[in-house]
């Protein structure tokens, strides 16, 4: 058992951990945030994205050793009380999702692309998401919210 | 996942005593290979080796003709560099078709060379720019460093520092991704270096390798169409669910078009 401190959503925590601990463990069994999903845990649905020191990550394909020191922003740490993250908010608008198994690692992976991309074609959007699957949209509503939320974020910077 | 000890160390020196003392420790760069294999319960490691800090691996340099990429250079930062991008777009471009984003952010070129995945894209530019990989202990050259699938010249414990691409005339690679997994189904590196042609494929067998009757007609006349009737033998190529041989070697061409048309 080793220590790690790392800050989640701008708060600092530490947690003991193993070698094989993974993030996403640490985020849901020790910090008990559950909004991180595990999918497919063989890294490659992307249910799991949270953001390691600002860039998108897989985090049950990162060692919780690994995050040592870092800041980790999950989809916990985007809403400002009761109100949505402007990409969060494009999600509920464009009906982005169905059952939500996936949305809260497409809504992380999004922001990256944001981010980068203040005006991402369905081109654009459809190849960021490559790494991010859905089983039940069939993706459509999916970029339409992430073009609308990109939007919405550089409009509120 | 089986439990095992975690170490980050500083250097390469103190990674490669605790590699040296311990034949069943491993390195550890980006993670997006190893950790899904430990998952699976494939490896079984006494100690992992996290080499992020170690500052002087990751890096990248253009010089004397060469870009230099440090070995725990992600996937994405050379995808991003503005320098790689005007030096060597074909390597930027490369990069930016490796996996996925979240892959892109974590994986990088030494760890790929490393694990010479039959199907990886990075192997592919090094031979075909004739790249040079530099580890702890010596400079190995990109054709005697890829041995066979998922085997390479390394040596227990020996770790890679960088890669070096001699810069050339022209370059590009293209590769037909598998539907689902988007690994290199079949891949081609093509380049138009000052000692001729070179052209290497990926995807089609055990691991990568040179198309030596490509690089001659591309040598004598850099262009697609002297590829018209230049086949590669569906001998010994990977057959699976995913594609037959014939149609890798079908594809091996088709790419190797594509590639010294987009190279131009
Ligand atoms: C969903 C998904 C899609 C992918 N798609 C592609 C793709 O399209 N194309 C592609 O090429 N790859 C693809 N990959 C693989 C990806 O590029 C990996 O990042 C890469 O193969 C391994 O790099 P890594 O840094 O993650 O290494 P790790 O997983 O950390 O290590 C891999 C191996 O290399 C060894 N190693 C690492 N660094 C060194 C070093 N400096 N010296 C000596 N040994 C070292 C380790 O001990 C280990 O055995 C994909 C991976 C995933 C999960
Ligand atoms: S749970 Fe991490 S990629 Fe699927
Ligand atoms: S909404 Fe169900 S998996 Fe995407």
């Amino acid at each position: 058992m080793a220590k790690i401190s790392l800050t989640v959503n701008g708060k600092k925590v530490s947690a003991e951990i193993e070698g094989r601990t993974l993030l996403v463990q640490v985020l849901r069994e020790k910090l008990g945030m559950t909004g991180t999903h595990v999918g497919c845990d063989t890294s490659q649905c992307g249910a799991c994205v949270v953001h390691v020191d600002g860039k998108s990550v897989k985090s049950c394909t990162m060692l919780a050793a690994q995050a040592d020191g870092t800041a980790v922003t999950t989809i916990e740490g985007l809403a400002n009380g009761n109100e949505l993250h402007p990409m969060q908010a494009a999600f509920k608008e464009h009906h982005g999702l169905q059952c939500g198994f996936c949305t809260p690692g497409m809504v992380m992976s999004a922001i990256e692309l944001a981010k980068r991309n203040s005006n991402p074609s369905e081109h654009d959007v459809r190849e960021w998401l490559e790494g991010n699957i859905c089983r039940c949209t069939g993706y459509h509503n999916i970029v339409k919210a992430v073009q609308a939320g990109a939007q919405a974020m550089a409009a509120a910077k | 996942m089986y439990d095992f000890a975690y170490h980050k160390p500083a250097t390469v020196a103190d990674a490669a005593k605790i590699l040296a003392a311990d034949g069943d420790a491993k390195a550890l760069a980006g993670g997006q290979t190893l950790i899904p294999t430990l998952k699976q319960r494939l490896a079984k490691p006494s100690a992992v080796v996290d080499l992020s800090a170690i500052k002087d691996l990751a890096g990248i340099s253009v010089a004397g003709g060469k870009v230099t990429i440090g070995a725990m250079t992600r996937h994405g930062d050379v995808a991003a560099s503005a320098d790689v991008k005007k030096a060597l777009p074909a390597l930027a471009a490369l990069a930016d078709g490796i996996g996925d984003p979240q892959v892109r952010n974590r994986g990088t070129i030494g760890g790929s060379i490393a694990n010479n995945d039959p199907a990886a894209d990075y192997p592919a530019a090094c031979l075909a720019l004739g790249a040079t990989i530099k580890t702890n202990a010596r400079e190995i050259a990109a054709d005697a460093f890829f041995l066979g699938m998922f085997e390479t010249a390394l040596k227990p414990g020996e770790l890679i520092v960088s890669v070096s691409f001699p810069i050339p005339e022209k370059a590009a690679y293209v590769k037909f991704g598998q539907p689902a997994s988007r690994y290199a189904l079949v891949g081609v590196m093509v380049a138009k270096t000052a000692t001729g042609a070179r052209v290497a494929v990926t995807g089609a067998a055990s691991a990568v390798f040179r198309w030596s009757d490509a690089e001659a007609a591309l040598s004598k006349s850099w262009n697609a169409a002297s590829l018209d009737g230049v086949k590669v033998s569906p001998d010994g190529l990977n057959s699976d669910i995913h594609a037959a041989a014939d149609y890798r070697a079908h594809l091996v061409g088709v790419m190797a078009k594509r590639a010294v048309a987009t190279a131009g």
